[in-house]
């Protein structure tokens, strides 16, 4: 388990600031920087709507296939330049923009149109001041998330874990410790294991095998508490074990089924958890009994916000929380990119 | 006085947090004469429960389901004679600070057998519970109301009951089964239950949940008036002349 958690932050921390070129939210952000890019450019040329447009159009039919074919090249040859040194990286992917600049250049002077008059300068810097551009802006934004990324774990600190967990749990092991010391033992470490990871940093991305060992230990302890009223249901598909996580982004939402769906009512109710793999996503879906009562629910949101900014951290646009409740049913379903440990 | 055991029934929806009070309970004999009166895992069971083995002192946990400990004090306080009520949490800074602003008595969990013993200790001496205390506290409308009948109290489900009927100085609660006395004011009533139930008349509350349709009334052929039917009786209830902007409200969904 240590040395699972170990590569995985290796793994995590020996990168540059280039962003991820496979994640969709990336690749959209270049599109949308490169597009507003080219139509400032040629309204800079044009004196009418008209002579924009046309402009834009030409430029276009360069622009468009330079910057299809980059996001593929960079696409490939992404997880290497990001274990370069930055300077090198961002020195290796100018050039390649140059380069596959001036061959969608020299292919389409072979073609029927005469896209760039007056040579293809002008394109080289326009091709360089957008490259450094969207450099520049992954390296600001990765600057301004990393604070993000110390912040949301402090905050996730304290909206994680309510304290009436901790104290009804100790009160429990209390419990036991004269009728059944051996469960009181158990139960103490389950605890400590749970703070353990509270407490640890929680940056990097951890196998789901982990998360879900959290989240066993987590419920071991509500048992305790709440006896036959706690029922679980857990249904994890194949494949999944090694897939990459966030650390604590299942358990908070475990501890909301409890809270929400079984601690109100004095029958029987049970989570369900499902873990499968659909497409490369990972899927996960929590049920648990729901009745619209009014109690609390800013701990709720708390959670889920939280959760929801961890996923965006990491995942960008590609990982998704949705939540809904009916028919005395709620349910949150999460889905992120299928990513492992490379070995 | 001071010989009598002192009689303790426990409240607490978990099983562990009850047990754990049972060994502290044991412990404290030895310094403190008491016995057990009994344990119960919600609310109505403990209503049940002080009924049918008076306790002197009540230890009861704020957050159960179904009922919160706030709400089965205060149908408590419709006991003959009231146990003194000790209240259990184990973490709730709001209600805490409450809890010491009207001196009444609470214990952390997890509890400490000192401050379970100088609580108990002192129980015989303090005053009781005041209702509106507890009313403030607990501002959320109740799930239950309590209604006395026969030297017993009764719980009566908020959800079960269709309508509510000022007559005299008592409030008839009409549930599918039976009717109920109880001794509140309608207005008082109206105000806690208003997202529950609506005033069709000066003198009757009817429950939204149950309102099935409004008929036409041309009995006495001299004045026609709207009546409302609830599901589960068949008893009608006439919707008065100032109140029937509630059946505009219905048709438009908007009740």
């Amino acid at each position: 388990m240590r040395a699972e958690s170990m590569a995985s932050i290796d793994q995590n921390t020996q990168l540059n600031f280039l962003p991820d070129f496979r994640n969709l939210g990336v690749i959209l952000r270049i599109l949308v920087i490169v597009t507003l890019m080219t139509s400032v450019a040629a309204a800079l040329k044009a004196y009418t709507l008209r002579d924009w447009l046309d402009a834009l159009t030409v430029m276009t039919v360069l622009v468009a296939p330079v910057t299809i074919l980059s996001l593929l090249a960079l696409g490939i040859a992404g997880p290497a330049l990001r274990r370069l040194d930055a300077r090198a990286a961002v020195a290796l992917v100018i050039a390649a923009e140059l380069g596959i600049c001036t061959l969608v250049i020299q292919l389409a002077y072979r073609g029927p149109f005469d896209v760039a008059p007056g040579g293809s300068a002008r394109y080289w810097l326009f091709t360089t001041v957008a490259t450094a551009f969207v450099l520049a802006y992954f390296n600001l934004r990765n600057r301004a998330l990393s604070p993000a990324v110390t912040e949301a774990r402090l905050q996730a600190l304290q909206a994680r874990i309510r304290p009436h967990f901790l104290f009804n749990s100790l009160n429990a092991v209390l419990s036991l410790m004269r009728a059944e010391p051996r469960r009181a033992e158990t139960a103490l470490e389950d605890l400590a294991d749970l703070f353990r990871v509270l407490m640890a940093d929680n940056r990097k991305l951890i196998p789901l095998s982990r998360e879900l060992e959290i989240c066993r230990q987590y419920l071991a302890l509500e048992e305790l508490r709440l006896g036959p009223r706690l029922k679980t249901d857990w249904r994890i598909g194949p494949g999944v074990d090694d897939a990459l996580v966030p650390p604590l982004f299942l358990q908070p939402l475990l501890e909301n089924a409890v809270y929400h769906g079984i601690e109100p009512s004095a029958e029987p109710g049970v989570v369900t958890l499902e873990v499968e793999l659909r497409n490369d996503k990972l899927v996960i879906v929590l049920r648990n009994p729901y009745r619209g009562e009014r109690r609390n629910q800013s701990g709720n949101r708390m959670a889920l916000a939280n959760i929801r900014e961890r996923l965006l951290l990491h995942f960008d646009a590609e990982a998704e929380l949705s939540t809904r409740g009916e028919n005395g049913v709620f349910q949150a379903t999460i889905s992120l990119p299928y990513t492992r440990e490379e070995r | 006085m001071s010989a009598q055991k002192l009689r303790i029934a426990i409240a607490d929806d978990e099983a562990p947090a009850r047990s754990r009070l049972r060994d502290l309970l044991e412990d404290i004999a030895g310094m403190l004469p008491l016995e057990l009166a009994g344990e119960a895992a919600t609310g109505r069971e403990l209503l049940e429960l002080v009924q049918a083995e008076p306790a002197d002192v009540v230890l009861l946990d704020i957050r159960m389901p179904e009922m919160d400990g706030l709400e089965v004090a205060r149908h408590l306080q419709q006991l003959e004679d009231p146990p003194h009520v000790i209240f259990t949490t184990a973490y709730d800074d709001y209600a805490l600070k409450a809890f010491e602003l009207h001196a009444i008595d609470y214990l952390v969990k997890p509890i400490r057998l000192r401050r379970l013993h100088d609580a108990l200790a002192r129980s015989r001496s303090l005053t009781r519970l005041s209702l509106d205390v507890l009313h403030s506290l607990a501002p959320e409308p109740r799930t239950h109301l309590a209604v006395q009948e026969r030297g017993k109290v009764v719980l009566i489900p908020v959800a079960d009951i269709r309508f509510l009927r000022a007559e005299l100085k008592y409030v008839t609660i009409r549930t599918a089964e039976r009717e109920f006395l109880m001794e509140e004011s309608l207005s008082r009533l109206e105000q806690e239950l208003a997202e529950s139930f609506v005033r069709i008349h000066r003198s009757c509350l009817v429950a939204r949940a149950y309102i099935e349709a409004f008929e036409k009334d041309t009995g006495d052929g001299a004045e026609s008036r709207w009546m409302v039917c609830l599901r589960g009786i068949g008893e009608k209830l006439p919707v008065s002349r100032r109140q029937q902007h509630v059946v505009k409200e219905f048709g438009r969904n908007a009740i």
